[in-house]
């Protein structure tokens, strides 16, 4: 029998939609002319940003948020490069993402042709793989290969860079998701021999903590992680990237560890004896100095990235494998802890050391933290928090009470400016029943300000919260300590009137200057359709604390507020 | 400490920039790279000669498993093994000093591949120490132009380093 011969734009479209994919986010031109023809024939909705990187930040919020792929389309030289830091951003944090560019026509590569760029090389340190298309044949095989790498192991970005002509080239459609790659077999199943190993250690521990990441709620980890805490009575610490896979209320919650971190979640990690660590990388910001870095742990490290094992802490039992297969297996063998002692003493911590809330009775200044906590109170469990980069992202963390797996949305790793706001879009997107609220900063909003029309055009219910202290906030605050006070050049003058700028959008905005202000307009804009701004203007002076200074032990704090 | 080691790749495009690309951006200091089809079609060897600690080459190798194309990644350093690197030298030869040339390449088994009227080009292969040897000796007449391989390495015995 003669197979049906497809031309290569329908290829993709018919595996898009066999692999269940409901949205594109992506940005046409040239080099894509016939992927974006192609769509007026498919099922599945695309969303047009304003800029590709809006549209890269917007895929990898919906990819955080649904657990899904988020796939992206954009044209090839500058609307590739474009997508380069969204890219980068989303391998830092492991979200899976499926992007796929135009490229100029095959007989033209290599000659420096209009809008031509080699995406592949340039993407190759920020992709867990990248293709570049030869002929419409090899299509079907790529795209299955590419939404079986970016979503199974540890999560990441796959690109396919399309050549024009590729996209008319007709070749034989036949689509398996299931694919054999020689050189990929993550390891799942955890090792026997390190599971015993770890149960004992927890056994033996006095003064145990976990500290869990991103990996946890990449991996569907969080119920049992609760169960996992609670049965053994061990306290919980979560980095930036792992809030909300423990209940940001829940008993035996210590808060984020690290340079913001709370004074308790610092100690705690100084003083014990046991690290249970699950889906968490060890990141700088974490650890502070290195060789000071819990010296007296033991330290147990479950991971899906064998890479991570060992790359910056010294690691006793190292468990590869996914963390939701090892915490059920842990589980299993574990009895009742008794930590009483150990947790009566977090608790004193936690008394004699809370977050500064930016409380000093000498002015009526509006407080960022104030902004943050009402916003966490008003708007209720179903809650998505987008955040953008920067001194309001650290707030968001410390005083945004988290509940919910997938539902604190942050760049991490790359730590990117302008991320938050297209990925609260993605974030809508992927979870149209809950409440989604950006938080951001003048600075941070200006990059990538222009997805308003985005937002705006398709209606999407969204509370923006405005950060505006007038200031690139968290570099002032390092200039403000060790750089003496001298600002250079972050101070944001000429900042345009934001409720305006979202008015002129078509946009609703409101502006608080006070705390009565802010509370009521928080609670106007969470019942609002559409997207809708506030503008608080803060207390330009306010700092992040506490503040554990680069490279420096992290229980060497800095608490400089008020408390 | 030097080490080296036996990455096994399906031969793709950008496979050798994919392995290469890892070493220089994670600041792993590369050798040597030698690069090769396997008994296999469709897949190469290559054989990495990397400085660094045990620590370092852990963390290599965790990192070239990693890649996809990558399939399977060998320490050889620790285990009894062959290693050969082939050199050319162009050497300064003339009437006078021929057969004393002749006479050094005898002694290291190389081959006097081409001669001109005031040179000659002699191929030798062996491991580090050998080669360093013969280019020492051969200086002294003055050597014009050197290319080597980089190092190729197998298990001695039984054992291969194969794909699966």
């Amino acid at each position: 029998m003669k197979k049906k011969m497809v031309k290569g734009s329908a290829m993709i479209l018919s595996a898009l939609e066999k692999e269940g994919v409901e949205i594109i986010f992506g940005f046409p031109g040239g080099a894509v002319l016939p992927l974006y023809d192609q769509l007026y024939s498919s099922s599945i909705r695309h969303l047009l940003v304003r800029h590709e990187q809006g549209a890269v930040h917007a895929a990898d919020g919906y990819a955080r948020v649904s657990g899904k792929p988020g796939v992206v389309f954009a044209t090839s030289g500058p609307g590739a490069t474009n997508l380069v830091t969204g890219i980068a951003n989303a391998y830092m944090d492991s979200v899976p993402l499926v992007l796929i560019t135009g490229q100029v026509a095959s007989g033209y590569i290599g000659t420096d042709a209009f809008q031509e760029a080699d995406i592949t090389g340039i993407t190759l340190p920020i992709t867990k793989h990248n293709y570049l298309v030869g002929t419409a044949e090899e299509l079907p095989h790529i795209l299955a290969e590419a939404f079986y790498i970016a979503s199974t192991g540890r999560r990441g970005p796959v690109l396919i860079d399309v050549p024009k002509d590729v996209f008319d080239q007709e070749a034989p459609f036949n689509y398996e998701k299931q694919v054999h790659i020689k050189g990929y077999n993550p390891t799942y199943e955890g090792h026997a021999g390190q599971i015993s190993r770890a149960v004992k250690a927890i056994r033996d521990a006095k003064r145990p903590v976990i500290f869990g990441g991103g990996g946890l709620i990449r991996a569907g980890a969080s119920g049992i992680l609760r169960e996992f805490a609670e049965q053994a009575q061990i306290p919980v610490s979560l980095s930036l990237m792992g809030l909300g896979a423990y209940p940001g209320d829940g008993d035996l919650f210590l808060g984020m560890p690290g340079m913001h971190g709370s004074v308790t979640a610092n100690y705690a990690l100084t003083e014990t004896d046991l690290i249970i660590a699950t889906g968490v990388r060890f990141d700088d910001r974490v650890t502070g100095k290195l060789d000071t870095f819990a010296c007296n742990a033991k330290i147990i490290h479950i991971d899906i990235d064998p890479a991570e094992i060992g790359k910056n802490v010294t690691i006793d039992i190292p468990i590869v494998g996914d963390v939701k297969l090892v915490l059920e297996e842990l589980i299993k063998k574990l009895k009742p802890g008794n930590t009483s002692k150990w947790l009566k003493q977090l608790e004193t911590w936690q008394k004699e050391y809370p977050l500064p809330v930016g409380f000093n009775g000498r002015e009526s200044k509006l407080k960022p933290q104030f902004v943050i906590r009402e916003l966490s109170r008003l708007s209720g469990d179903n809650t998505i928090v987008a955040t953008d980069v920067g001194q309001h992202q650290m707030w968001s963390a410390q005083h945004f009470i988290v509940r919910q797996p997938a539902s604190f949305i942050t760049s991490g790793g790359l730590g990117t400016m302008g991320y938050g706001f297209p990925a609260a879009i993605g974030a809508r997107l992927a979870s149209p029943d809950s409440k989604v609220i950006c938080i951001t900063g003048d600075g941070s909003f200006q990059m990538n300000i222009q997805e308003l029309a985005t937002a705006v055009n398709n209606k999407l219910d969204m509370t923006i919260a405005l950060i505006n202290n007038s200031n690139l906030g968290m570099v002032r605050q390092w200039q403000n300590i060790f750089y003496n006070k001298r600002y250079s050049y972050t101070a944001l003058h000429g900042n345009p009137d934001f409720v305006k700028v979202a008015e002129a959008y078509g946009a609703k905005a409101l502006r608080a200057t006070n705390n009565n202000e802010a509370t009521a307009a928080i609670e106007k804009a969470l019942t609002e359709k559409g997207p809708v701004l506030i503008d608080f203007v803060v207390d330009p002076d306010e700092n992040v604390y506490p503040m554990v200074a680069p490279n420096c032990p992290i229980n060497q704090i800095i608490t400089g507020g008020d408390y | 400490m030097k080490q080296v080691l036996a990455v096994i790749v399906e031969n793709k495009p950008g496979a050798l920039t994919r392995v290469s690309g890892l070493f220089s951006r994670r600041g792993f200091n590369i050798e040597n790279i030698a690069v090769g089809e396997t008994v296999t079609p469709g897949i190469s060897r290559m054989t990495i000669t990397v400085e660094g600690s045990e620590k370092v080459i852990e963390q290599v190798v965790k990192q070239l498993h990693k890649l996809i194309n990558v399939i399977k990644v060998s320490n050889l350093s620790n285990e009894p093994s062959v290693m050969r690197e082939l050199m050319l030298l162009k050497v300064k030869a003339e009437t006078g000093f021929r057969s004393d040339i002749q006479q050094i390449v005898e002694t290291f088994r190389g081959k006097v591949v081409d001669v001109s009227p005031d040179s000659m080009i002699i191929e030798v292969t062996g491991n580090d120490d050998k080669l360093e040897a013969i280019k020492l000796l051969l200086q002294h007449f003055g050597i014009k132009e050197i290319v080597r391989t980089g190092k190729v390495a197998m298990l001695r015995g039984s054992m291969v380093t194969r794909e699966s």
